[in-house]
């Protein structure tokens, strides 16, 4: 609530979900209501003296004034007191909103990369964000894919703290009134308090090729218990997957931490590159003439110098997984590749 | 055209002696025909661009291809024609009319400028049947660099031998407006279409260089392997930031400034009266020119810069709005007690305020840094950057088109069709951007393929605008292939101007002036 919610100024943008985003609205009411009477002073006043100073007969005379200085003081010095407000009052809600050097009850380490979001809490959960499913069945030609969810704690404050692993990205939760580049090579950090629960949604702000719009994330706040309690899941879940087959955890990096299915699909459909499916123990044509049969080499070197062999008809997007996958992974995945028939 | 009278369009005839030609008036209609012509490519782009986005998902192309459009479409517009086009154009036909000069001061320099805005523009346009470009205009670094086809360097080489273009007819209106006014025009004579296109040529020559040189570091990286904005070679990514938008924030005014030139003109002219305040005016673009130096990290207020920068161009950016607002505050007092006709010129000028008023206004939330963290990079920019440059800029080409027109070519350019194009595009811009703010403030970002259900009405209103927009200029364009095989004869001023080019023939005489002209006062004495 604010001093003049009665004004429905920001009925276009989400609930205000965190501390934070409460002040950036206050000052957005502000901008529309003093940006609309400066509107209508200007567009106005144009209006009235077009109508009221219509040349009526050829010969009409106008006015010779060259200039007056009281006005022309005013018209300068009013509106620069005025930005001078906005602009303290800006700095103010930006200082609140970026909060450097504050620590957070809950930290979440947030790499970004093409076209993905992973999520690493302190205790080695790991969410990685889309998912391989479609996010609306029911649009045909949609390319947009399910939101993962991100759990946080209600009231407490949460830093993110946001890296790249290849080009720019930038992470934007529109209900949070809040947005930070990931850059790569460097550290920045989204700090907010959210005071609402429910499931708000994340953004990919910066533009980082072909499926920039899909990199979604969903960010649920809930109550500190339910927190706790799905941590234990998410943990007791990941003891679980190790015990699985090499198959399954070959299945859980394809559409997880690696987010292969961003770019391959398992039912022949094109995404970005090639379908995974058939595709062990066949023949690859490649971009430059050559062919290979799909083998462990072959899958492996793919996965590690992508753009030594590019198969015909695709561009050379992937980049490289060196140093972001382990041996044992590679093998899982190629246990995996092999039982899609 | 007047046959038996001698002027530039007849002193000499061929194809050749256009290609060859060193008057001003000559290279001033070669920009035309070019700039249009890749208005129209750009304009083709934006539909395709539009109507990709009239659904969700795919509408008509895939995601590569949407990327590409709209790319082109960005690199055209900026580089091509809002930043060429009114210098180039109107800047080049009435610069030294208006000061009562013969021709620029370096004709061969002028030339040579119109043939390197057609390499660059060869060059960029190749890529369009080679390597196609999907980076966006801006280029950004390690994007460009590392993750996306070598198309980039033909790209960029092109827009960097644009910049030279802007870089010679910059420096070309510099040692013009100072070397070759006749005896009597001072600096406080010369008619605020000049103090613009003066104040944009010194950004032109000042800022276009680093642009130029941030492309060739692009080219070095993407060739050589040199680590400067690539961090796995050991390089800055917001470094690219930086170059990029020290030269395309003062860019943005390179747009703008010239437009507001038209503006005062138009203003004065169909107010039958003295400028307000031609003083204030005058330096206010001087102070434009010189602040827009200095703001260029409002682009990068959630790029990572440190809290203080961010708050520093955040306050140097606030000044910028004062000059601004103390134009548009002369203008409407110019009106105050004037003999005020609404011919399409006029129509223009007042789409003009009405279209920049909200665009200048919400570039004030956007310098403010508290609010600018949540509409950066979303809908609510590529509305507000579309009201001022494409509202501004365009609204003033057109209104500069057809208030030159009849000097130009001694024929009218009929005011019905001017009106009804002016209908078409005013009520166009505000369909297809007004909704374009509401979808910034529901948080939909900008340059997406594809977006939520719940911005599609908002998306499809501003699809149908660009079809209102797009019509409009085709109505425009008919006008003039209409008033050149049509149009009535103008004679030498059928708006009663009073500057100097209103004072010569229309078509003006190879030379301009026969008798160079002796000033005796300030350019608006309506007494």
């Amino acid at each position: 609530m604010n001093w003049f919610s009665f004004i429905p100024a920001t009925s276009f943008m989400p609930v205000p979900a965190t501390k934070e985003s409460g002040d950036v609205d206050n000052l957005y009411i502000f901008l529309l209501v003093s940006g609309l009477i400066s509107f209508i002073i200007l567009i106005g006043g144009m209006v009235i003296f077009i109508f009221k100073y219509r040349r009526k007969t050829e010969d009409q005379k106008s006015a010779y004034i060259t200039h007056n200085t009281l006005a022309e003081f005013l018209w300068s010095f009013i509106p620069f007191v005025i930005m001078m407000v906005i602009f303290a009052w800006g700095w103010n809600v930006f200082h609140d909103l970026r909060k450097v050097g504050v620590k957070g009850d809950v930290e979440v380490h947030v790499t970004a990369r093409q076209w993905a979001w992973t999520f690493k809490y302190a205790n080695g959960i790991e969410v990685n964000s889309p998912t391989g499913d479609k996010l609306e069945p029911n649009i045909p030609e949609s390319t947009l894919l399910k939101p993962e969810i991100v759990v946080v704690p209600v009231g407490k404050t949460i830093r993110f703290i946001l890296t790249s692993d290849d080009v720019l990205h930038s992470f934007y939760v529109p209900a949070f009134r809040n947005k930070m580049d990931a850059v790569p090579g460097r550290r920045t950090t989204f700090t907010f308090t959210p005071i609402e629960k429910g499931d708000f949604t994340v953004f990919c702000t910066e533009y980082c090729g072909t499926k920039h719009s899909n990199m979604m994330a969903t960010i649920r706040v809930v109550d500190s218990e339910q927190f706790t309690a799905w941590q234990a899941a998410e943990i007791g879940k990941k003891a679980g997957a190790a015990d699985a087959g090499p198959a399954q955890r070959g299945e859980a990096l394809f559409k997880g931490s690696l987010g292969c299915s961003g770019c391959h699909s398992l039912d022949g459909s094109r995404i970005v590159g090639p379908s995974f499916k058939g595709l062990y123990g066949n023949k690859r044509d490649f971009a430059d003439g050559s062919s290979v049969v799909a083998d462990d080499a072959y899958i492996k070197q793919s996965i590690l110098v992508p753009t030594a062999k590019v198969v015909a008809g695709f561009p050379p997007a992937m980049s490289s997984f060196q140093g972001r996958i382990k041996e044992d992974e590679i093998k899982d995945i190629i246990e995996f590749i092999k039982t899609l028939k | 055209m007047a046959h038996d009278q001698h002027n530039y369009l007849n002193h000499q005839k061929g194809i050749w002696s256009w290609l060859t030609t060193l008057d001003h008036k000559r290279i001033g209609i070669m920009y035309f025909i070019a700039i249009m012509s890749f208005f129209f490519l750009g304009g083709v782009f934006a539909l395709l661009v539009r109507a990709e986005l009239f659904t969700p998902g795919k509408t008509l192309f895939s995601a590569d291809v949407y990327n590409r459009m709209m790319t082109y479409h960005g690199a055209i517009m900026v580089f091509m024609v809002i930043v060429p086009g009114i210098p180039a154009i109107f800047g080049n036909f009435v610069l030294p009319i208006m000061i009562g000069a013969k021709d620029v001061a370096f004709p061969r320099l002028n030339l040579m400028s119109w043939y390197m805005l057609m390499i660059g523009a060869a060059i960029t346009g190749s890529t369009l049947f080679m390597q196609n470009v999907d980076t966006g205009w801006t280029f950004y670094t390690p994007y460009s660099s590392i993750k996306t086809g070598m198309g980039v360097i033909p790209m960029v080489l092109g827009v960097f031998i644009i910049g030279f273009s802007s870089i010679l007819t910059g420096l070309n209106f510099i040692v013009t407006t100072h070397k070759l006014r006749a005896p009597g025009m001072t600096m406080t004579r010369i008619p605020l279409m000049v103090w613009a296109l003066y104040s944009t040529a010194i950004l032109q020559v000042l800022a276009t260089p680093v642009l130029a040189i941030t492309l060739l570091l692009l080219i070095a990286e993407k060739t050589l392997g040199v680590g400067i904005f690539d961090p796995q070679l050991g390089g800055d990514p917001v470094l690219f930031q930086h170059f990029f938008w020290f030269y395309s924030h003062p860019a943005v005014y390179i747009m703008i400034l010239p437009a507001m030139g038209v503006v005062s003109e138009l203003v004065a002219t169909f107010s039958r009266k003295t400028i307000f305040g031609y003083t204030a005016i005058a330096y206010s673009s001087l102070a434009i020119a010189g602040v827009s130096f200095l703001v260029w990290g409002h682009h990068m207020f959630v790029s990572g810069q440190s809290e203080f920068a961010g708050v520093l161009f955040s306050f140097i950016t606030m000044l910028v709005g004062v000059p601004t607002a103390i134009k548009l505050f002369n203008w409407i007092a110019t009106m105050y007690k004037g003999s005020i006709r609404l011919d399409s010129p006029m129509l223009f000028a007042i789409g003009f305020m009405f279209l920049f008023t909200i665009g200048g206004l919400t570039g004030v939330y956007l310098a403010s840094t508290g609010i600018d963290i949540h509409f950066h990079d979303t809908y609510f920019v590529v509305a507000h950057f579309h009201y001022v440059m494409v509202g501004g800029t365009l609204m003033a080409l057109m209104g500069a088109l057809i208030y030159w027109f009849p000097k130009v070519t001694g024929k009218l350019y009929n005011d019905t069709i001017g009106r009804i194009s002016w209908v078409f595009i005013f009520s166009g811009f505000n369909v297809t951007f007004f909704p374009q703010f509401i979808l910034g403030n529901m948080g939909m970002p900008r340059r997406y393929y594809d977006y939520l259900p719940t911005f599609t009405e908002l998306n499809q209103m501003s699809t149908f605008g660009s079809w209102l927009i797009g019509t409009g200029f085709l109505v425009g364009f008919f006008g003039v292939i209409f008033a050149l095989l049509k149009g009535k004869e103008a004679g030498m001023n059928p708006f009663g101007g009073k500057t100097l080019e209103w004072t010569i023939p229309s078509p003006p005489p190879h030379e301009n002036f026969d008798k160079t002209p002796v000033l005796t006062g300030g350019p608006y004495e309506y007494r």
